[in-house]
């Protein structure tokens, strides 16, 4: 977090079927309705978020992610990572505050992957969903389905990692907690963190700009990842692989796509780091087991579904 | 028709019935059968491309970057949003097609 960037802040996916995409966020992940806007757009929370919303789906004809913002700790810092980011020469575009309701204005600039993302500083804060500030109970009575507990990182495919890895490290602040590297020490994976987790972003190298492989929602136990697995099956969601457990990140994981085709991930547990941890370094001839611990192979569609 | 739809891959050979209701690709993968390749399930990702060469069909919602409006005219579907009206005869495309998931990327080569 060394240049204010602070944490994750939303996600707008793009659906085929707003009605179908929301019953599958919404009784599937658990995920709550905030509100929507005159661009059909409807905002979504996970429980614990304190801001009003970290999930947008925005109805269009093709699905894919339109982009993905930061929260940055202040104003002032967003107008030096303003700066920096025009030093670095990056073209930045500006979108006022309300274009999402409830959120200041947002610094948007894309990455040499072809992904679009955004800072800001502003989100309208609502707390914790279904429990008081003071004293709060363990939990809301009334969550459903898998009960995301939080909209954790993304996941996504793109080429020019060396150059998205220098924007993101040197003028965002980001710090490597893991990587693929091939046989001629080429980066081939990047996950990029602000925290102690083992990524708030993350990169898979891919031919074609601006790929979406998934989004990723928190739970806190492996009993919470059999019984969202569960949940696949009892509603007949198209499942991708799982649950197994990630070798990178070692977190315990499920994929799996909304209806518009959409990856989207729940997992639990996985390693910390801090910024002094040297990145942990998986080669590309382990790649298999890299991302899928278990098997040990990947699957056809790791690599090639995308939206 | 009770029964269902039989679907026939002329490519492969293969045959399979799609129930009422049920689309191309998720009665394939009911039946076992592998002549489709399987993405997302949800019109999103291309992978299940295929060609209707024979019969009616009703589509559900597709990628437009996937199946826009001349490639559906051509029966140029995704089978996991394919649902028979009658009898099917549906053929594989050549995976590849401009802007597609390429077969080059190192990725893929590293497997
Ligand atoms: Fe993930």
């Amino acid at each position: 977090m060394k240049k204010g960037v602070m944490r994750p802040g939303h996600v707008q996916i793009r659906v085929l079927d707003m009605d179908e995409a929301l019953k599958h966020y919404t009784d599937l992940l658990g995920l709550i309705e905030t509100d929507r806007d005159d661009h059909g757009r409807v905002y979504l929370k996970a429980w614990t978020e304190v801001d009003k919303f970290s999930v947008v789906l925005r109805p269009a004809e093709e699905p894919g992610m339109d982009f993905m913002a930061f929260k940055v700790v202040d104003e002032a810092s967003l107008q030096q990572l303003e700066k920096d980011l025009a030093d670095h020469g990056v073209e930045v575009e500006q979108v006022p505050e309300g274009e999402l309701k409830d959120c200041g204005r947002r610094v948007r600039f894309n990455a040499p992957s072809g992904h679009t993302f955004e800072l800001y500083a502003d989100k309208k804060y609502t707390g914790k969903w279904g429990i008081t500030e003071v004293n709060p109970e363990a939990w809301p009575r009334g969550l459903d389905g898998m009960k995301a507990v939080r909209f954790d990182h993304c996941l996504l495919y793109g080429p020019e990692l060396a150059a998205t890895y220098d924007l993101f490290v040197n003028v965002l602040g980001f710090y490597l907690a893991e990587q693929v590297l091939d046989g001629d020490g080429t980066r081939i994976a990047q996950f990029l963190t602000l925290s102690t987790k083992a990524h708030d972003i993350a990169f898979i190298h891919h031919e074609e700009k601006g790929k979406f492989h998934h989004a990723s929602f928190y739970l806190e136990t492996w009993e919470d990842v059999l019984r969202a697995a569960d949940l696949i099956s009892m509603t007949d969601t198209s499942i991708d692989i799982g649950p197994t457990r990630h070798g990178l990140t070692h977190g315990k994981t499920i994929y799996f796509f909304d209806p518009s085709g959409n990856r989207n991930e729940v997992f639990c547990g996985g390693d910390y780091n801090y910024p002094d941890h040297k990145p942990v370094t998986w080669q590309a001839e382990q790649l298999g087991k890299a991302i899928f611990y278990h098997d040990r192979v990947l699957n056809e569609r790791f690599l090639t579904v995308l939206t | 028709m009770g029964i269902g739809c039989q679907v026939t891959n002329r490519t492969t050979g293969d045959s399979f019935t799609c129930t009422e209701g049920q689309s191309v690709l998720k009665a394939m993968e009911q039946w076992g059968v592998k002549c489709v390749p399987v993405g997302c399930r949800g019109g999103g990702c291309g992978f299940c491309k295929i060609r209707v060469v024979e019969g009616e069909y009703e589509c559900g919602k597709m990628s437009r970057a996937h199946a826009p409006p001349e490639a559906i005219e051509q029966g140029e579907v995704l089978a996991c949003r394919v649902y028979p009206v009658t009898d099917l005869t549906i053929e594989c495309l050549e995976p590849s097609a401009p802007g597609e998931t390429s077969e080059q990327t190192t990725t893929r080569a590293l497997r």
